[in-house]
Order: structure tokens, then C-alpha cells, then sequence
């Protein structure tokens, strides 16, 4: 959290000019957007009458309503406590969210009767895939980072040039170029292994980078006493140096994982049965794409929630560790 | 004459175009004693910094126990390993415990077993007086009790001379003194020793010989009671009415 300093002024949210203006402003954008034809208008029916015939009248009364719960809510959600606001917000913008899927008219059961085999299937292989990926690209970021903190001139052009290369091209293209590139060499490689090396490679660069930060943010000093005591290169690195480190790199890498987690949807292009692949595939038969789309959506967005709780817990770790 | 430890002839060093020891020829005798001093930027840190190569000097030449250090050398380490080091802010590896901090040395540099680094380790916490921080991080101790435990783990070492980089200039005024105590106590079991401080007092005390520096060079050099009595060189004597006036 920011630093919030001690004395607390009047809120935002319950300045009356404030309140006008949020008033004026979702006003003006309900009116413009003509609710009347919608479920607004339908619960609006005793006061306005039959939504379509109500014209300008239907129109104002249906922007008025929604401007004014719309404002209440923000200014009675002003009183609550911290904890209770973000919940109260997370809940709401959920319900809008889901009320939006909701128009689609999805068919729940179509949903019901794929969904165990995208999980078995998609899940699966989308973690197996970012997990060994992930596993991969930090050896190869350990190995990146010290070779551009080098001073030999080989270490370090191979791995600036690796890092330059990756981080430059498309991960989409890099996928490609090794899944249809390998074969022209004689290599043929199947389909979940030239994604695994596509996505190892690629995020192995950003890592370097990482890594490299991480091994910089550690005091010369350290280096100093090590060295003075008779330690190598190698010793130093990772007794002192490294486990030092990885409180800098792990809540970065953590947002690595999340975006690796996603990206590998581009390994579908390839013919992975992951769980982009199947939310494109499932519902072409019967031209049910939105159903399959949502549901890959939701189910990605739930694993990174995970991630990210897993996250904030292994950065609790080592605060705890290293509190002064 | 007693055997030389570390003995340094004409040796100088540039930082880029800025000279930072000229032609300095000092020799550290078995036992002796020596504190170095001089206005900041003088090359006191930088001169001892290059006795154990953590830093290179470019001209001249220093051997320490008969090893001449240089850009190639492949034993570095065992030269280190007979030299401790202690520094201003400690660099104490704050990710282990106090403990693990004095035996990390013995066991992974010098390959000692871990139940014999674990008596050497609790033998030289208790030679400076906090066995009881042993299972504790640095972090929660105060300055005055982490610089004793780099000096332990220095000790840890075996070390035959030690090398002092201003280990007082850091701590609060009421912690100085128990940094004093523990490497005037040192001084007294026959440690070589070489510190750069300002502590004129414990050089008056222990010191077999008082090193003045200014820009890169060694002024003067004489036994503690000549020196601060009776200065021959005008630098020196400006130098000393400037710290002991207070």
C-alpha cells in the first residue's frame, strides 16, 4: 500500500460536488444510451408503461432512476470500512459482469455437458505446459543473468544476443518458426515440445532480465566479505548472493508465471490440446463459440486467481524471513 | 627482525587518472600492531583493500607470506583465508543466523567438518562475548554487536593478521567502545593486525606503530608515543590538532 498519511481528510465520494457530478455524468450516459428497451425498462413498466411506446418520458424516467441508485450506492458504499468496500465493489462489479454474459442467452447445459473435458484435457495440459516451461526458463534466466554479469566476452554476447532475439520477436512467431523451422534441419519435433521450447525460450529471456536485476540489487558489500573470506565465484553466487536475491525475483517471476499461463494459448496454433484450442474447437460443431470462449475465459481467470494467492503467500515467506 | 606477513614495495594505484596510492612500501611484521590514519581520501582503506586484492594495484609489488598477489594467481583464496577482513558496515550475510555466519567460512571454503565448525564457531562468539545472539539474525542486533560477530567470524577463520577498515566509523557513540574492547583484547593475545581508524586513543594503547596517509602517500610513520608527542611533518601535526581538539 502506499504511504497514507495519518490525518484524514473529508472523502471524496461525499463531497456533494462530487455526488453532482457522477450524477450529471451517468445521467447524461443512460440517457444517451436509451435504457427503456432494456430489463430497466421492463422493471420500470407500472411507472412508465410499455417500455417501447414511452418514448422521451420512458427514456428520462428509466436515466433518472439508475443515476440516482447509481450515486447512492457509491456514497453509501463511502461509509464502509476498507475490507467491506472492496468486497462490496468486487461483488458488484461481478454481478455486472456476469449480468453482461447473462444477455448472451448461453446454454448452461451445452456449458455443462464440455466442461469436464476441458478441464480433464485443457487444464490439464495448459499447466503441465507453463509449469515445465516456467521450471525451464528460470534455469535458463539463472544461467542468462550470470552470463551477462560476466566478464567473458563470449558469455556475454551469446547471452545478450539471446535475450535480444527473444524478447524481440513475437512469441506467436517464435512458436511457429520452431514447430515449422526445427523440421527443415532434420529435427522433427512434435507439437507440446516445440511449444514448451518456444515458451521456455521466450520467457527465459524476459527472466534473464529478472535475474540479472535481482543479483544486481544485492549489496557490493556482500560480495566483498565473501571474497575476503576466501569464497569463489560459484560459492559466493549461491550461498550468498542467490538466496538473497530471490525475494527481489520471486514476486516478479510470480507475474511471469500468470502471463505464461495465457500465453500459452498461442501453443494451440500447433494443434495442443490445451484449453484455448478446446474453447476454439468444442463449440465450432454446433456454432456454439461464445459458450466455449466464456468458459476458457473464466477458467483461465480463475487459475490465475490461484497464482496469485499462491503468490502473495510465498512473498509473505520470505518478508517474514528477512523483517528487521 | 621478525618475519614479514604482508610487505608492499613501491606500490601505487589510479583510479582512471586519479592517483590513489603512490609508491606506499610498508612491511606487517608477525605481531605487530599498526594503525593507519589520515584525512578521508587519503588511500588508508584503498592501501588495505589491495593487501588482501580486493582491490588490483597496478605498480609495485605485494606478498603476503611469500605469495607476490597478482592479476593471474590461482590461490587467491588461500591467501584470503589467512587474512580476515573487517569492514565499516560489517557485510554480515543477514540471510543466516549469527551461528551459521561463522561457520559458513570453515565449512565451505576450508571444507571443516560441521560439528568442529560448530565448536570453533561458539568458541570465538564466546571469546567476544555474545554466545547467547547466536541463534539469531544480524538484523536484530545492534551495530556494536555485529561488528563483534564479524570479528568472530573473521577468527572463525584462523586468520594470522587481520585487516581493520574503519570498524567503528558506523556504530553509535555508546557502541564504539565495546568494538575497542574486543580488539584491544585481541591485541593483548599477540594478533597482527593493521586498522584504519580514527580512534586515537586505541592506537595510543595498543598501536607498535602509527601510519599517517595523505594523498596516496605514507607521511609518517612512528611508535604511538613519538608520533602523536612529537610529529615531524607539518600535514601530520595540522592532521592532529584538527581530531584531538575536541
Amino acid at each position: 500500500m502506499l504511504y497514507s498519511d495519518t490525518v484524514e481528510a473529508n472523502k471524496l465520494v461525499h463531497k456533494p460536488w462530487f455526488a453532482v457530478i457522477i450524477f450529471a455524468v451517468s445521467f447524461a450516459l443512460f440517457f444517451s444510451l436509451d435504457l427503456s428497451g432494456s430489463i430497466f425498462g421492463e422493471l420500470m413498466r407500472p411507472v412508465i408503461g410499455e417500455p417501447a411506446d414511452s418514448g422521451l418520458y420512458g427514456r428520462f424516467a428509466v436515466a433518472l432512476v439508475l443515476a440516482v441508485i447509481f450515486v447512492f450506492n457509491i456514497v453509501l458504499v463511502g461509509f464502509l470500512p476498507l475490507a467491506a468496500q472492496v468486497g462490496v465493489v468486487w461483488f458488484e462489479l461481478l454481478v455486472l459482469f456476469l449480468s453482461f454474459f447473462y444477455t448472451f442467452n448461453l446454454s448452461l447445459s451445452f456449458i455443462a455437458s464440455k466442461l469436464p473435458f476441458m478441464i480433464t484435457q485443457g487444464v490439464f495440459t495448459t499447466l503441465y505446459v507453463s509449469a515445465i516451461s516456467i521450471f525451464i526458463a528460470s534455469f535458463i534466466a539463472i544461467i542468462g543473468a550470470v552470463a551477462k554479469l560476466s566478464n567473458n566476452g563470449f558469455a556475454y554476447a551469446i547471452a545478450s544476443f539471446y535475450t535480444s532475439f527473444f524478447r524481440g520477436l513475437p512469441l506467436l512467431m517464435q512458436v511457429y518458426l520452431i514447430y515449422l523451422g526445427l523440421p527443415q534441419l532434420g529435427f522433427i519435433v512434435d507439437a507440446v515440445p516445440a511449444g514448451v521450447m518456444a515458451l521456455s525460450l521466450c520467457y527465459g529471456a524476459y527472466m534473464t532480465e529478472i535475474f540479472r536485476a535481482g543479483i544486481q540489487s544485492i549489496n557490493r558489500g556482500q560480495w566483498e566479505a565473501a571474497r575476503s573470506m576466501g569464497f569463489g565465484f560459484s560459492l559466493t553466487m549461491r550461498r550468498i548472493i542467490l538466496p538473497q536475491a530471490l525475494p527481489v525475483i520471486i514476486p516478479p517471476t510470480g507475474n511471469q508465471f500468470i502471463a505464461m499461463l495465457k500465453d500459452s494459448s498461442l501453443v494451440s496454433v500447433i494443434g495442443v490440446w490445451e484449453l484455448m484450442f478446446l474453447a476454439r474447437t468444442l463449440g465450432q460443431k454446433t456454432f456454439q463459440h461464445m459458450e466455449m470462449l466464456i468458459s476458457a475465459a473464466i477458467i483461465y481467470w480463475m487459475l490465475s486467481i490461484c497464482l496469485e494467492l499462491i503468490q502473495s503467500r510465498i512473498e509473505r515467506h520470505y518478508n517474514r524471513r528477512t523483517a528487521r | 627482525m621478525r618475519e614479514a606477513i604482508i610487505d608492499a614495495r613501491g606500490v601505487s594505484k589510479w583510479y582512471g587518472s586519479f592517483q590513489a596510492l603512490k609508491d606506499v612500501n610498508l612491511t606487517v611484521h608477525k605481531g605487530e600492531r599498526i594503525v593507519v590514519c589520515g584525512p578521508s581520501g587519503s588511500g588508508k582503506s584503498t592501501m588495505i583493500r589491495c593487501f588482501n586484492r580486493l582491490e588490483a594495484h597496478q605498480e609495485g609489488e605485494i606478498t603476503v607470506r611469500g605469495v607476490r598477489l597478482h592479476d593471474k594467481m590461482e590461490n587467491i583464496a588461500k591467501v584470503r583465508t589467512n587474512i580476515g577482513m573487517l569492514f565499516q558496515d560489517f557485510n554480515l550475510f543477514p540471510h543466516m543466523t549469527v551461528l551459521m555466519n561463522c561457520m559458513a567460512g570453515p565449512m565451505w571454503v576450508k571444507g571443516i567438518a560441521e560439528a568442529q565448525a560448530l565448536e570453533t564457531a561458539m568458541k570465538f562468539l564466546e571469546r567476544v562475548k555474545i554466545p547467547e545472539q547466536a541463534h539469531k539474525f544480524p538484523g536484530q542486533l545492534s551495530g556494536g554487536q555485529q561488528q563483534r560477530v564479524a570479528i568472530a567470524r573473521s577468527l572463525c577463520m584462523e586468520p594470522e593478521v587481520m585487516l581493520f577498515d574503519e570498524p567503528t566509523s558506523s556504530l553509535d557513540p555508546e557502541m564504539v567502545s565495546e568494538v575497542l574492547e574486543t580488539m584491544t583484547s585481541l591485541a593483548r593475545d599477540g594478533m597482527t593486525m593493521v586498522c584504519v581508524t580514527h580512534e586515537m586513543g586505541f592506537a595510543r594503547a595498543v598501536a607498535d606503530r602509527v601510519i599517517f596517509m595523505d594523498f596516496g602517500q605514507i607521511i609518517e610513520e612512528a611508535p604511538p608515543k613519538e608520533f602523536f608527542e612529537n610529529p615531524k611533518h607539518e600535514r601530520t601535526k595540522l592532521f592532529l590538532s584538527q581530531i584531538l581538539q575536541h
